[in-house]
C-alpha cells in the first residue's frame, strides 16, 4: 500500500459528511439516505483499515509526507500497525453505533450523521498524524462534532452537562497546544520522527512532552484527571455515550501511547509515574463504582477503571507489555461499548437506569440480559471470554518484569469488577423490582415517562412491548465479538504482537516519518 | 522576557476568571488562555528574528519563523469557533429563551453574571 492513500480515511468522511450536509440544506428530511451513507462512509473506513492492518503487520510503515515538502517539514501521515489496528477499531465502532442511533431514534436530527463523520474524519487523522501540532489540529476536528452532539436535543440537565464538557475538554486542548508550543521552544519540531528519543535526552524537551501528555491525561480520564468524566458521559443520550466512550478517550489513550513510545523512546526513567498513574485509576475508579446507584454511571467509572489497566502495559514499557496492552484496548473498546449500549436499551425503553427502580428484566428481555451477562463477564475478566486473555497477557507481562502489586491488583480489580457487574445484573435483571410504593415520588418528572404511565409501580412492572431485536442487533454483534476474541484471539494477539514489538522499538516508524 | 510576563500575565487573568461563578467569565478567561497560548507559540518561534518570512523580502538570518505563526493561525480558528458555540450554550441554557419561564433549580447552576447577559440582551433592541 502507498502512503499517499493514507489521507483517504480523513478525506473520504469528511467530504461524504459535506455533500450529506449540502443535501439535507436542500431536501431537509433526508433520515433514510443518512442511514445508507454514514455507515457505508464508515465501512469504507474499515475497509481501508484491513488492507491498512494487511500491509503493516509485515512490518511496512505506510507514510505520506503531504505538501511535497522535504520530510521534517511536510505535514506527515503514518501508519504502523498500532495506528492500523485503532483505526479499524473506530471505525468499527462508528459502523455500529449508527445504525444504534437509528434504532433508538437519535439520529432524526439532520446533522447527526454529518457530525458523526467529522468525529471519524478527526479520529482516523489524529490516529495516522506524525505530528504533535497535526495531532492537537485533529484532535480538535474530533471534539468541535462532540460538542455538538453532546447538547443535542437540548434538556437542562444535558445542557448543564455539556457545560462542563466543553468546559474540561477546551482547558485540556489549551494546555495540549501549549504543551506543543513548549515542545517547538525547546526541541525546534513538532514531527514526531525528528523528536525521537528526544524527551529521554533532554530534560527539557522531557518536561515540554509531559506538559503535552498532561493534557491527553485529561482526555483520557485517568486519575487524577478523571473527575469530568462521569459527571457528563451519564448525562447525554444514550447512542452518543456508547460512541463517545469508544472514541475520545481512546485517542487520548493511543496519544499518551504513541508520545511515550517515540518521544520518550519508552524512558524506563519516569515508568514509575505512568504505574501509579495507571494503578490509581484502576482502584479510584473500580471504588467509585461502588457508591453508583444506575446502570450508566456504574460503567463509566468502569471505564475509568479500564483505562488504568490500559496503561500498566505502557508503565512496563516492554514488547509482551505494550501488545498486551494493545490487545487489552480493542477487546476493552467493543466490550465497553456493549454495556453502554444495553444501558442505553435500559434507559431508552424503560426511561431510567437506577438499579432501585428496575428489576426482573431477565425474564421479560431474554435476549438483553444475555448479551448484558456476556459482556458484564468479559469486561471482569472471564474465561473464555476475551477480557480473560487480555488480563492474562497483562498480569504475565507484569509479572515476568517483577510488578507483583500490579499482578495483584489487576486480579483484585478484576474482582471488584465482577461483584459490581453482579449488583447491576441483580438490580437490573434477576431481583423482583422492589413494591415501595411512593419511594420513586421523589424521582424527576420527565425522566422517566415509562413510570408515569404506571402511576406509582416500579418501572420494570410497566407492561408495554419489549425491546424490538432490531435494537439489540448492535450490542450482539460486539458482545459476539468479545466471545470470539475470547475464544479465537490468535489473530488479534498475533496482530498486537507486531503492534507491541513496534512500540517497544519504534526504529521503523521513526525512519520511515524522518525519511531517512 | 517581555512575552514571558505578557504570557504570565494572561495566564494569571485567565485563571482567575475561570474560577469565577458565571459561564461568561469563564468564557473570557478561555479567550485570555487562548491569546496566553499564541504569545507562547510566537515566542516559540524566537523573538530576535522579526523579518518578513517570504523568499526575496528578507535574509534567511533575519526572517521570522513562520511555523508558529502557521500554529497561532489555526489556533486562533479554533478557539474562536469553540468561544462562540460556547456563548451559545450560556445562551441555550436560559429556558426564557424559549418558554418565557425560568425553570426551577436552573438560576443555581448558571452564575450571576450570565443572568445578567440575558437580561441585557433581552431589554435591548432586538
Amino acid at each position: 500500500m502507498t502512503g499517499g492513500l493514507l489521507v483517504l480515511p480523513v478525506a473520504g468522511p469528511l467530504l461524504v459528511a459535506g455533500l450529506l450536509a449540502l443535501v439535507h440544506h436542500r431536501w431537509p428530511h433526508t433520515t433514510r439516505l443518512d442511514r445508507v451513507v454514514g455507515p457505508a462512509a464508515a465501512g469504507g473506513v474499515l475497509v481501508f483499515a484491513g488492507f491498512l492492518l494487511a500491509a503493516t503487520s509485515g512490518g511496512a510503515v505506510p507514510v505520506l509526507q503531504l505538501g511535497g515538502w522535504q520530510p521534517g517539514i511536510a505535514i506527515v501521515f503514518a501508519a504502523d500497525t498500532f495506528s492500523a489496528v485503532m483505526l479499524a477499531v473506530t471505525s468499527l465502532l462508528v459502523l455500529v453505533s449508527l445504525p444504534f442511533a437509528a434504532a433508538l431514534g437519535e439520529d432524526e436530527d439532520p446533522a447527526f450523521v454529518p457530525l458523526v463523520l467529522v468525529l471519524l474524519a478527526g479520529v482516523s487523522g489524529a490516529v495516522l498524524t506524525a505530528d504533535l501540532f497535526n495531532l492537537f489540529v485533529f484532535i480538535e476536528v474530533m471534539l468541535v462534532p462532540s460538542y455538538l452532539l453532546f447538547a443535542a436535543g437540548g434538556g437542562a440537565e444535558r445542557l448543564a452537562a455539556a457545560r462542563l464538557y466543553v468546559s474540561i475538554s477546551l482547558m485540556a486542548s489549551t494546555v495540549l497546544l501549549a504543551g506543543v508550543g513548549l515542545v517547538y521552544g525547546v526541541a525546534g519540531t513538532v514531527n514526531l520522527g525528528e523528536l525521537a528519543g528526544a524527551a529521554e535526552s533532554s530534560p527539557a524537551v522531557g518536561f515540554a512532552a509531559a506538559v503535552v501528555l498532561l493534557a491527553l491525561g485529561v482526555k483520557s480520564a485517568v486519575v487524577p484527571l478523571h473527575g469530568w468524566l462521569p459527571q457528563t458521559y451519564s448525562r447525554t443520550g444514550p447512542a452518543v455515550a456508547a460512541l463517545f466512550s469508544g472514541l475520545l478517550t481512546k485517542v487520548g489513550v493511543y496519544a499518551v501511547i504513541r508520545l511515550y513510545s517515540v518521544v520518550y523512546g519508552g524512558a524506563p526513567r519516569y515508568l514509575w509515574v505512568i504505574m501509579a498513574v495507571a494503578l490509581l485509576t484502576m482502584v479510584v475508579g473500580v471504588l467509585g463504582a461502588v457508591g453508583e446507584h444506575a446502570m450508566r454511571p456504574v460503567l463509566i467509572f468502569h471505564m475509568v477503571s479500564q483505562i488504568g489497566y490500559v496503561f500498566v502495559g505502557l508503565a512496563l514499557s516492554t514488547a509482551t507489555g505494550l501488545s498486551a496492552t494493545v490487545f487489552f484496548l480493542v477487546q476493552y473498546v467493543l466490550v465497553k461499548t456493549a454495556l453502554l449500549m444495553c444501558a442505553g436499551v435500559v434507559e431508552h425503553r424503560y426511561g431510567t437506569g437506577d438499579l432501585d427502580r428496575l428489576g426482573g428484566l431477565a425474564r421479560r428481555e431474554p435476549l438483553l440480559a444475555g448479551v448484558f451477562a456476556v459482556a458484564a463477564l468479559t469486561l471482569a475478566g472471564i474465561p473464555p471470554l476475551s477480557g480473560f486473555v487480555a488480563k492474562l497477557g497483562l498480569a504475565s507481562a507484569a509479572a515476568a518484569a517483577g510488578h507483583h502489586l500490579a499482578v495483584a491488583l489487576i486480579v483484585g480489580v478484576s474482582l471488584l469488577t465482577l461483584l459490581s457487574m453482579v449488583k447491576l445484573w441483580n438490580g437490573v435483571f434477576w431481583e423482583p423490582p422492589d413494591e415501595q410504593p411512593g419511594a420513586d415520588g421523589d424521582a424527576e418528572p420527565g425522566e422517566a415517562s415509562a413510570a408515569a404511565d404506571g402511576g406509582a409501580s416500579p418501572v420494570a412492572s410497566a407492561l408495554g412491548s419489549r425491546v424490538r431485536p432490531l435494537v439489540l442487533a448492535p450490542p450482539l454483534f460486539l458482545a459476539a465479538s468479545a466471545v470470539v476474541l475470547g475464544l479465537w484471539a490468535e489473530p488479534l494477539l498475533s496482530l498486537s504482537t507486531v503492534a507491541g514489538a513496534d512500540l517497544a522499538d519504534p526504529a521503523a516508524y521513526v525512519a520511515a516519518v524522518t525519511g531517512r | 522576557m517581555t512575552a514571558a510576563l505578557v504570557v504570565g500575565l494572561l495566564v494569571a487573568s485567565g485563571v482567575f476568571l475561570l474560577l469565577r461563578r458565571g459561564l461568561l467569565r469563564v468564557v473570557l478567561g478561555f479567550v485570555l488562555l487562548g491569546h496566553a497560548v499564541n504569545v507562547l507559540l510566537v515566542s516559540a518561534g524566537g523573538m530576535q528574528r522579526r523579518g518578513v518570512p517570504l523568499l526575496g523580502e528578507a535574509e534567511a538570518d533575519v526572517a521570522a519563523d513562520p511555523l508558529p505563526q502557521a500554529f497561532v493561525l489555526t489556533a486562533v480558528v479554533i478557539t474562536f469557533g469553540i468561544t462562540v458555540y460556547m456563548l451559545a450554550l450560556a445562551r441555550a441554557g436560559d429556558p426564557g429563551a424559549t418558554t418565557g419561564e425560568p425553570a426551577p433549580g436552573e438560576d443555581a447552576d448558571r452564575g450571576g453574571e450570565a443572568a445578567d447577559l440575558d437580561q441585557r440582551t433581552e431589554g435591548g433592541p432586538s
